[in-house]
């Protein structure tokens, strides 16, 4: 019975497989296909412009995934590549931003755990610092650039600041959330066993609502790695949000389209060494 | 004077009630005593508040009035020297069963070596049957196994007075007759006092020298207690062949299907500060106990003032 199980669950990750390269190849095919430089047409009476933009058409014309390809394929074998301000590889680039995200999410995570084990921990907390949280917490993070950029008078600092201030709430909530849902009976263990309130938080409230609170940080790390690039492209500067407004500016679309897809990889990447941890200190009842 | 190893006194649990009501009153009046190497066994219907007198005597949670006394000090919390098995086990789902037991010893003897621990949990985990599985999670024990790693957890820290709030009741009968043998063979090696809620009779007869009666609740009170002289070491097997152990057994049906809703909580609180009644069925006719066969002497209230009751 638990071989048949498994032999349905492979064939299903086979056919999964199958049908994600099909639509792989099919999607690329169309994309390709669409996107072809007209034939025929004078190279030779283009003007300038007009060569820059990928020929005299009524539509903007994306770059093919070939030209994609062949841009990631050079990017990536020298990502590290510095040539002056405007032009750094792409693995800086990323480099420059992963700091910023790492740097703002840790910072939040030490505020953030601390103070939710006493929100959750305490129903006095709790109430009082809940209004606080409600009103903060709907707020768009850009929304705090401004303020940020005339306090701090750091463009970099308050690219961290709103990273900060981003990732933080998923956080909080979710550690005073999984405190205060610990059971009653794993803290009566801890009393029954005169556990030291530091102690009980360590051995058992901490293991307990890891899982909830790890949640918290996998969403977190995600909202900061979306923001990162809309930071950065406020900033400017560095990073790979930066990165994107810059060839935008440049009309280099074929690096526009690449820098994309390196956000999404790194943003799954990040996704996943949380994932990772998260079922670590995951446990059944 | 005689110092009782555990003295309740007047212990009462009210809760507080909508406005312009009266407190609901789950208990009051109870008093009992647990001597030193007694295995005593609570029984009553469901919501007379006995989970509450355990969770008191733990020190989890608190009478509303009344006083309790270990050791001739007054019990304010929670302390090692008292060992709760749970009825859901309560063991901590991320550590394996051999971690859930060295959690406990490690509180108990924290300047002990590494060593010292992992063996003392060991031993215990062996003593209920464990040995093979003490690498896993909880989830991946049954029932029965869960409430072993529960039991020697509790037992292996060695504590004074142990606390067991139905450790039986989520199991299938076989299994707990398995444990119950495993109970009175880990209790007769050290004799802790032994403080047990249970609901079965049987249970009680087995492991029990003494079974306290309490009547239905609200305004619960500890009735009789009903002292149980079968000889030890007991077995499941030989007990129910004892000429006395029917007779028991039917006192405690006959308590609880019909005394136990009809006991006026007047007449048990008409003598003041009133101990349950002792009762020996095998000796005393069962249908006429004799009041108060044990000794008033004892029961002379040195540490509290007694106070009236009320009702209404
Ligand atoms: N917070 C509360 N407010 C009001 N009543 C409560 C509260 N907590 C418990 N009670 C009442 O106290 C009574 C005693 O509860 P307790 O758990 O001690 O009963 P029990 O004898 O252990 O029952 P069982 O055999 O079902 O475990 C119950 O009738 C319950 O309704
Ligand atoms: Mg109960």
């Amino acid at each position: 019975m638990d071989r048949t199980t498994t032999e349905w669950n492979l064939s299903l990750n086979m056919r999964a497989t199958l049908v994600a390269l099909v639509l792989l190849v099919v999607g690329l095919g169309l994309w390709e296909g669409l996107n072809q430089v007209p034939s025929g047409g004078n190279t030779a009476e283009m003007t300038e412009y007009e060569k820059l933009m990928g020929g005299v058409e009524d539509t903007a014309r994306v770059p093919p995934p070939s030209d994609v390809i062949e841009r990631a394929w050079q990017e990536l074998s020298n990502p590290f590549y510095d040539a002056g301000p405007n032009d750094k590889g792409i693995g800086i680039q990323l480099g420059y931003s992963l700091y910023r995200v790492l740097t703002g999410y840790l910072l939040a995570a030490a505020v953030a755990i601390p103070v939710g084990f006493l929100i959750g921990m305490s129903p006095l907390m709790y109430r009082a610092l809940n209004p606080f949280i409600q009103v903060l917490k709907p707020i768009s993070p850009l929304a705090w650039m401004p303020l940020a950029l005339f306090i701090i008078r750091d463009s970099e600092a308050s690219a961290i600041f709103v990273i900060f201030i981003c990732s933080i709430w998923p956080m909080l909530i979710n550690t005073a959330f999984g405190v205060a849902g610990v059971r009653e009976d794993w803290v009566n263990v801890a009393r029954t066993h005169e556990l030291s309130p530091l102690k009980t938080a360590f051995k058992v409230i901490l293991p307990a609502a890891a899982p909830t609170i790890l949640t918290g940080m996998r969403i977190s790390i995600g909202i900061a790695w979306l923001v990162i690039v809309a930071a950065e492209m406020l900033v400017g500067g560095t990073g790979i949000g930066y990165y994107v407004w810059n060839e935008w500016n440049n009309l280099d679309l074929t690096s526009v389209i690449f820098s994309i897809l390196m956000i999404g990889v790194v943003g799954m990447l990040l996704d996943m060494c949380l994932a990772t941890v998260s079922r670590l200190v995951t446990y059944e009842e | 004077m005689s110092q009782h190893f555990v003295q309740v006194q007047q212990a009462s649990k009210r809760f507080p009630q909508g406005r312009g009501q009266d407190d609901l009153t789950v208990f009051e009046n109870v008093n009992f005593n647990l001597e030193k190497g007694e295995f005593v066994c609570i029984i009553g219907h469901s919501g007379c508040g006995k989970s509450t007198i355990l969770n008191a005597l733990a020190g989890l949670d608190q009478f509303t009035d009344g006083g309790l006394i270990m050791e001739g000090h007054e019990v304010t919390g929670p302390g090692l020297e008292r060992g709760v098995v749970f009825q859901n086990y309560s063991l901590l789902p991320w550590l394996t069963a051999l971690e859930n037991v060295k959690f406990g010893v490690r509180a108990r003897w924290k300047e002990w070596p590494p060593a010292q621990v992992d063996e003392h949990s060991r031993d215990y985990l062996s003593m209920v049957g464990l040995d093979d599985v003490i690498d896993r999670k909880p989830s991946q024990l049954s029932g029965g196994m869960r409430q072993r790693v529960s039991i020697a957890r509790t037992f292996a820290t060695k504590p004074k007075l142990l606390l067991l709030d139905e450790p039986f009741g989520a199991l299938d009968a076989l299994t707990r007759g398995v444990i119950q043998d495993e109970l009175i063979k880990i209790w007769g090696r050290d004799r802790q006092t032994v403080f047990m809620i249970t609901h079965d009779v049987d249970e009680a007869i087995l492991l029990a020298d003494r079974i306290l009666l309490m009547t239905n609740g609200p305004e619960a009170r500890i009735a009789e207690a009903v002292e149980i002289d079968l000889p030890r070491p007991r077995s499941r097997a030989e007990v129910v062949k004892h000429p006395h152990y029917y007779r028991i057994r039917n006192y405690l049906i006959d308590f609880l299907v019909n005394r136990s809703s009809t006991l006026r909580t007047a007449d048990i609180d008409g003598r003041g500060l009133s101990y349950p009644q002792s009762i020996n069925p095998a000796r005393a006719d069962a249908d006429s106990p004799t009041p108060d066969e044990g000794d008033p002497a004892n029961h002379k209230l040195v540490n509290f003032t007694p106070k009236e009751t009320h009702h209404g």
